[in-house]
């Protein structure tokens, strides 16, 4: 059946397009835009009234961790592709730290069975850079972009050596694709649980310097330089890095960088109370940082707002701060803080829309998202003055371990379309 | 006036009339330890569990010798930290401890934070007695009394710590809880041993301890960990002994009269030299006489008002 | 607020009972050997050590005085109201084989003098304990009686006596408070 999003705010970037129309679905891809009011009695077609709401491309994420296969106690891929779907998204890139770690072609494709199976959004796999990720030996990248790898990552794992690390650039550069560098040098951040600072000293923990991540961007970006592959920054935390990521574009080097909404709302002091739902790789920074990372998403150094969903089970975060696993349950509560970005006056909300669908696309090579006669019906409907505080009961990840339980924000997903077919309604 | 928290926690969470009020049971209850029978039935019926997942003999004893004084019982649970990564976990102990009713519970854990953790979920009292290198408050409360006892007052003084300020969570406490009693505080080690950002909790930082201990009136040595030589953070402990260890010729270098406190145990020849640790300045015995009584004064404010 | 309703014991009266107290425990205990005055906190304290001076003066010899903090010995952990200082237990001198005299201001419940016996006991073996206290206002809970006696008061439970000394700020007299709508 054929959906007519009727008379919606329509913002797409690649078009540079925003204005009020109405947008008609047929075949799962957009057939129609303008003004559509001659369908409005039709009986065939499904009128979603979107008036006072913004229409945007579906949202894309290209850092997230669905879990499956291996660790399905925290999040499956069907889990945590309705919770994408709930937050908005409707492509979810997910990292290769499964168990067994998506180092070849069979667990790209058994994900991607899983994805078609059971799946509330587009799934793309990223591969691990490493066998195991554990470092030494190179994937079959070749292989496994064939079997639907766009870009290739040891995220959670840093490519300790420089030698491993330009030879994936290099290797990677032979089939076009990307390589996703999660910086962070192990040597320096050992044992460390948060940013080492004036808060990590007063409560006792471990620091991990900032310059952990900082030399490490700085050595990927000369290798991008030596190699000339297609490198992109995973979750810029620091000052330091955005620094060098904005001297290498200036530079020319072919590099993109990501950064996560916990970086540009929240710093070290959050964990004060070791609460472990603030524990998150790289780690919540300064006052400075964050204030750094923005003004790198507002001057375009920053490109993509990614989620680095990493959904946990309870019982592992109601631990010692030291023993608990890093990270954040992020798909739900993504596009609400991104939008804070606007009602701050930093950005403009085509930017954010910008960083949320047709940047991350570009930056691995994906199709351009456009909401233009022929597009695929990737769509998602904000609600850009609905008011919510956020309630982890109602989540639909498995993870519930998110950093904003009980905040109140702006801007919330309504209804999210995937392929022409309803993903989400709120 | 009972303590305003359930829990002691750290230094953070009293404000300076709190510290006053211990201190001043503390003096009351002193008295105790001097009787022929030393036990008054305050506690009586109270039962209190020394979980601790760190070897401490000094702070166990106290603590338990601190209850038994009180007449609670007192029960000793030593784990093992490795024990405990791969078994059950902090919170299942704990609350299998408090299904057999205590009423308080110390905890000693590796891992800064331990305490907060526990004390969200227990009804019972839960006192940290060090956790990992984030607080020791009854260490520091009673480095106070002491201080207190020894030079009569705590305003103006000056108070150096001198060693691994990285990884003391006595410094910590001390630093916390003497900035509330109006004491200015040095920080002195090697630069690998003073942590980031350390300024921001109201400290002045010395490299070298010629010019720490100028005019102080207490020094607080810190105990040097023999296991993080070679770790990269100092070179050896013969080095750190001659440049950083107190000698006699440092104590000169300090206010007539001052004090040496140190929190141990204490390593003879390393941090500081055995004619300072037993001489006429030491009041390193005094801090653990006065350790029972503060420990007295924490179980039975924590207790009072509380059935 | 609590309101006076009545001066029982102005300074005089306090004055001549104390006098006569001393000279009953002197009588009792035929002079002072082996006798000992230990006051209760806080206003037993200054008693005991009015009653000294007035033994002083009568035998011209000062007995044994100490000060009792009762505070470790009470059965109201959980539940007290008001919550007072703890103060110091100061009995310098061995109780030992001593008649000592406990001294407090007003005998109500009797649990106060309960704790105090037993932190006497605590302290040593006395061959005999005996108690004196200004005021007696009846409503015992426990079977302690007073050997010496300042005033009996017959009171209500909705009273309140004070005692008020000059050593703590007041003006050497006892009153009774009424509580109703007020504490």
């Amino acid at each position: 059946m054929s959906i007519l999003l009727k008379g919606g705010r329509v913002i797409d970037p690649v078009s540079n397009i925003d204005k009020v129309m109405d947008i008609l679905v047929e075949g799962g891809v957009i057939a129609e835009a303008g003004d559509l009011s001659k369908y409005y009695k039709s009986k065939d077609i499904e009128i979603y009234d979107a008036s006072g709401k913004a229409v945007t491309p579906g949202l894309i994420d290209i850092h997230a961790h669905l879990r499956e296969p291996g660790f399905e106690y925290k999040e499956d891929i069907a889990s945590g592709t309705r919770a994408a779907a709930a937050g908005g998204f409707t492509t979810v890139f997910c990292m290769p730290n499964t168990n067994p770690v998506n180092d070849n072609r069979a667990v790209t494709e058994y994900i991607l069975k899983q994805a078609a199976e059971s799946g509330a959004c587009r799934v793309i796999p990223i591969g691990a850079i490493t066998k195991g990720s554990l470092g030494a030996l190179l994937t079959e990248m070749g292989d496994m972009s064939e079997a639907g790898c766009p870009a290739f990552s040891d995220d959670g794992k840093p490519v300790a050596s420089s030698e491993v690390m330009r030879r994936a650039l290099e290797y990677a550069k032979t089939f076009g694709l990307t390589i996703i560098s999660h910086c962070e040098d192990p040597a320096l951040s050992a044992g460390g649980v948060m940013n080492e600072g004036a808060v990590s000293t007063r409560l006792g923990l471990k620091g991990i310097p900032s310059a952990a991540e900082d030399v490490m961007v700085a050595r990927d970006i000369e290798l991008a330089k030596l190699t000339g592959g297609r490198l992109h920054l995973a979750h810029v935390s620091t000052a330091g890095s955005v620094g060098h990521v904005r001297r290498a574009k200036a530079a020319g080097v072919s590099v993109t960088a990501e950064t996560c909404p916990h970086y540009f709302t929240l710093t070290d002091e959050a964990v004060s109370a070791y609460n472990t739902n603030f524990k998150v790789n790289p780690p919540l920074r300064t006052a400075a940082d964050m204030e750094a990372v923005i003004s790198g998403l507002a001057d375009g150094t920053l490109d993509v707002i990614a989620t680095d969903h990493a959904p946990h089970a309870a019982s592992e975060k109601a631990v010692e701060f030291d023993l608990a696993p890093f990270g954040i349950s992020g798909f739900e509560t993504a596009l609400a803080l991104s939008l804070r970005l606007v009602e701050t006056g930093r950005l403009s909300l085509k930017e954010v829309i910008e960083k949320l669908t047709v940047n991350p696309a570009k930056a691995l090579g994906m199709a351009v998202p456009s909401l233009a006669p022929g597009a695929r019906a990737d769509v998602t409907v904000i609600d850009l003055g609905l008011v919510r505080t956020f309630d982890p009961a109602d989540m639909l990840s498995k993870g519930k371990n998110t950093a904003y339980a009980g905040m109140t924000l702006t801007g919330w997903p309504v209804a999210v379309m995937c392929g022409g077919a309803w993903t989400f309604k709120a | 006036m009972p303590l305003k928290q359930k829990d002691l926690l750290g230094i953070e969470g009293l404000d300076r009339s709190d510290i006053e009020h211990i201190i001043a049971t503390a003096d009351s209850l002193k008295e105790v330890s001097t009787r022929d029978i030393k036990k008054v039935p305050a506690l009586r019926g109270k039962t209190i569990v020394n979980l601790f997942y760190e070897p401490s003999t000094r702070t166990r004893t106290s603590f338990e010798l601190a209850g038994k004084r009180l007449s609670a019982d007192v029960i000793n649970m030593s784990v093992s930290t490795s024990s405990v990564v791969k078994g059950e976990t902090l919170l299942d102990t704990v609350m299998n401890i408090e299904a057999m009713n205590s009423d308080i519970i110390i905890i000693r854990h590796s891992m800064s934070g331990a305490p907060s953790l526990i004390a969200k979920e227990l009804k019972s009292s839960v006192i940290n007695a060090g956790d990992g290198a984030h607080e020791h408050p009854t260490q520091a409360l009673l480095d106070l009394y002491t201080i207190k006892e020894r030079l009569g007052r705590t305003d103006g003084l000056k108070v150096a710590i001198v060693g691994d300020i990285a990884h003391s969570r006595v410094a910590r406490s001390n630093i916390l809880c003497l900035n509330k009693m109006g004491v200015e505080v040095r920080v002195c080690g090697p630069a690998t041993l003073i942590p980031a950002g350390i300024e921001e909790m109201g400290v002045e930082v010395y490299y070298r301890p010629e010019e720490a201990l100028k005019d102080v009136d207490a020094i607080m040595m810190l105990r040097i960990q023999m296991e993080r030589q070679g770790s990269g953070l100092f070179p050896g402990v013969r080095e750190y002994s001659r440049l950083f260890g107190l000698n006699e010729a440092r104590v000169r270098l300090a206010k007539e009269g001052a004090i040496i406190m140190h929190p141990g145990p204490i390593n003879r020849g390393v941090e500081i030299s055995p004619a300072v640790a037993d001489g006429p300045y030491s009041v390193i015995l005094d801090q653990v006489t006065n350790g029972v009584a503060v420990r007295m004064a924490v179980l039975y404010l924590l207790s009072e008002g509380r059935a | 607020m609590p309101r006076v309703k009545a001066r029982i014991m102005n300074k005089e009266a306090i004055d001549r009972a104390l006098v006569r107290i001393a000279h009953e425990i002197l009588e009792r205990n035929n002079g002072t050997d082996g006798l000992a005055l230990v006051g209760i906190r806080t206003g037993g304290v200054h008693l005991a050590r009015r009653l000294a001076a007035n033994i002083n003066r009568i035998e011209g010899v000062d007995v044994p005085l100490g000060a009792l903090d009762v505070t470790m010995y009470r059965d109201d952990l959980a539940s007290r109201g008001k919550k007072m200082p703890l103060g110091k237990t100061d009995v310098t001198f061995s109780v030992k084989d001593m008649k000592v005299v406990l001294v407090d201001d007003v005998l109500y419940t009797g649990r106060t003098i309960r704790a105090a016996l037993d932190s006497i006991m605590d302290l040593g073996r006395p061959q005999q304990i005996q108690l004196a206290v200004l005021l007696d206002r009846g409503h015992k809970e426990l079977p302690i009686t007073a050997d010496y006696v300042g005033k009996n008061v017959p009171t209500s439970r909705k009273e309140a006596v004070k005692v008020l000394l000059t050593e703590e700020g007041g003006s050497d007299e006892v009153v009774i408070m009424d509580l109703e709508g007020g504490e």
